[in-house]
């Protein structure tokens, strides 16, 4: 088998670390030499060969050679085998079958919001453009952590990130599947991996620029504005693609609330303002605040911003 | 053994570097292993090619050293240091010194086996190690870029020293992502090098922006 189908593909190693199975190769090839050279010199001399598998080393006569070579040849074919079974990335291959022309468009796409609800849109079932999307999310919001000064006392910075981010992709996408499966909307999960990844283009352009111009008014302009696009755009496909009143109303519902709130939590979660509003309460000769940033839920401004003073004043 | 032989790299990149597969004019009896011979000879050998390979990721040309003949040393020794270095560097340094230490390894590790099967699913001609190896070399100007910022850093820690910090780790990082598109970038379909440059550039923009960020006790 060519090709590199599998993650490790067996005929490409080039390893040089001397194991049996490569000395195997080698003498196999030098066996086929020798046969060629000699007369039946040692065809008839079957000597007894040893009964455990020593190595390459230590082995005479024909025989044993024989042996070793099936074996070896069996267990490499049993090895491509495993490999090409469990390391095949074959089967996400044609979800990243794109263009760069074709992201940038999908990019641009996902914050236009379509007109045509009446018409079943069509969503591409890509996931390199998510992808890339989450892990840019990622970075942005260890920027933004850094930024801030977050101390997070269970795990690290980089884990908090990845977890948020990639929780709310993959777990979002599956609720919101579900409710479709429920709803009797017509998209599949791969479409709808597809659609949220993109949808999460309008928060890495708002978190990435309010977290450098840190003006309060700006950040709810962003979020109303470039949030809702995108949100919006996300509700007219699904809009687009379901029947009936209440279950449009109950889908894209759930999928806007769900999708600002994040932007919400992800600006102020990770922000300085809210380190801002907690030492002009006490005053500046008390120790910052020290939050554990794992551990605030996804609640509106007005409730984040009680609770934050109900604490510090009992501090 | 035809497979053995057929290793998977473009033509037109000249092939450097010693054929293993021996040829069968060798007596039996000749050490096909490396156990006779002295130690020093096999570190030697070993750590002459790890040099080679810092050498052409300094100096990054076409050239296929770094993927024919790939090994992870290299890539082990610099994320081991950049990870020592990037040790005791925030508030609580007696609870964030070991996450820190597991965080840098992971990220190296774990980015770059994304990076790698991105750019295997995109349509990619390089395996899986090689590609490893060639991500794992191009971290070497940060860790340059770090061993300069705690020397900037022992000096002190103001405005200045943050501009030529920032200014350093600017350089090393620009470097690192051009070194490894030049290994990477010719695997891949001529119309499609931006889909995988992106997530290298992603990558090393994580470890410079944890360099740039770095202050110590």
């Amino acid at each position: 088998q060519g090709g590199g189908s599998a993650v490790i593909d067996m005929e490409n190693m080039d390893d040089t670390s001397g194991s049996s199975f490569e000395d195997m190769g080698e003498m196999h090839q030098r066996m086929k030499e020798e046969e060629e050279e000699e007369a039946e010199g040692e065809a008839g001399a079957a000597e007894e060969e040893d009964g455990e598998f020593l190595g390459m080393k230590g082995l005479r006569g024909q025989l044993g050679r024989q042996v070793a070579d099936q074996m070896w040849q069996a267990g490499k074919r049993q090895a491509s085998r495993a490999f090409s079974l469990y390391a095949n990335i074959d089967i996400l291959r044609p979800y990243f079958d794109v263009e760069p022309v074709q992201v940038r468009a999908r990019l641009l796409e996902s914050m236009i919001p379509v007109k045509m609800i009446n018409f079943p849109q069509k969503i591409a079932g890509e996931l390199y453009g998510p992808l890339m999307l989450v892990f840019t999310l990622v970075a942005i919001l260890l920027h933004g952590m850094k930024t801030s000064d977050t101390i997070i006392r269970e795990g690290t910075l980089m884990g908090t990130a990845i977890g948020t981010c990639f929780g709310y992709w993959l777990g979002v996408s599956s609720f919101i599947y579900f409710l479709a499966y429920l709803c009797n909307a017509q998209i599949t999960m791969v479409q709808m991996l597809s659609l949220l990844g993109y949808g999460l283009f309008g928060h890495c352009i708002t978190l990435f620029v309010t977290y450098n111009i840190h003006f309060h008014s700006l950040f709810y302009v962003f979020w109303l504005g470039v949030g809702g696009l995108s949100t919006l755009r996300m509700v007219a496909v699904l809009v687009s693609r379901t029947v009936g009143h209440t279950q449009r109303l109950i889908l894209c519902g759930t999928l806007a609330a769900l999708h600002m709130l994040f932007l919400l939590y992800l600006h102020f979660a990770y922000h300085k303002v809210v380190e801002g509003i907690l030492d002009t309460l006490e005053g500046p000769n008390v120790p910052p605040f020290q939050r554990v940033a794992r551990d605030i839920p996804v609640v509106p401004n007005a409730v984040l911003n009680t609770t934050a003073k109900a604490v510090a004043l009992t501090l | 053994f035809a497979g053995l032989a057929d290793v998977s790299i473009s033509e037109d990149i000249p092939v450097e570097g010693e054929i293993t597969v021996p040829v069968g004019s060798r007596s039996p009896d000749e050490d096909y292993s490396t156990l006779d011979e002295p130690v020093k000879d096999t570190i030697m050998r070993d750590l002459k090619a790890v040099g080679k390979k810092f050498v052409h990721v300094m100096y990054p040309k076409k050239s296929s050293a770094l993927l024919r003949d790939w090994d992870l040393w290299g890539p082990l020794v610099l994320c081991v240091s950049l990870a020592l270095m990037l040790q005791g560097g925030s508030a609580d340094s007696k609870d964030d010194g070991g996450p820190q230490f597991a965080e840098v390894f992971v990220i190296i590790w774990f980015g770059a086996v994304v990076i790698t099967l991105n750019s295997k699913l995109l349509g990619g001609t390089i395996s899986f190690f090689q590609s490893l190896c060639v991500l794992g070399y191009c971290v070497l100007p940060l860790t340059v870029a770090m061993l300069v910022c705690r020397l900037v850093l022992l000096a002190g820690s103001g405005t200045v020293s943050f501009i030529i910090r920032l200014i350093v780790v600017v350089a090393m990082f620009g470097w690192s992502t051009l070194a490894s598109t030049a290994f990477l970038a010719d695997s891949q379909p001529p119309n499609r090098k931006a889909l995988v440059v992106y997530p290298i550039f992603l990558f090393y923009f994580v470890i410079s922006w944890m360099i740039l960020t770095f202050t110590p006790q």
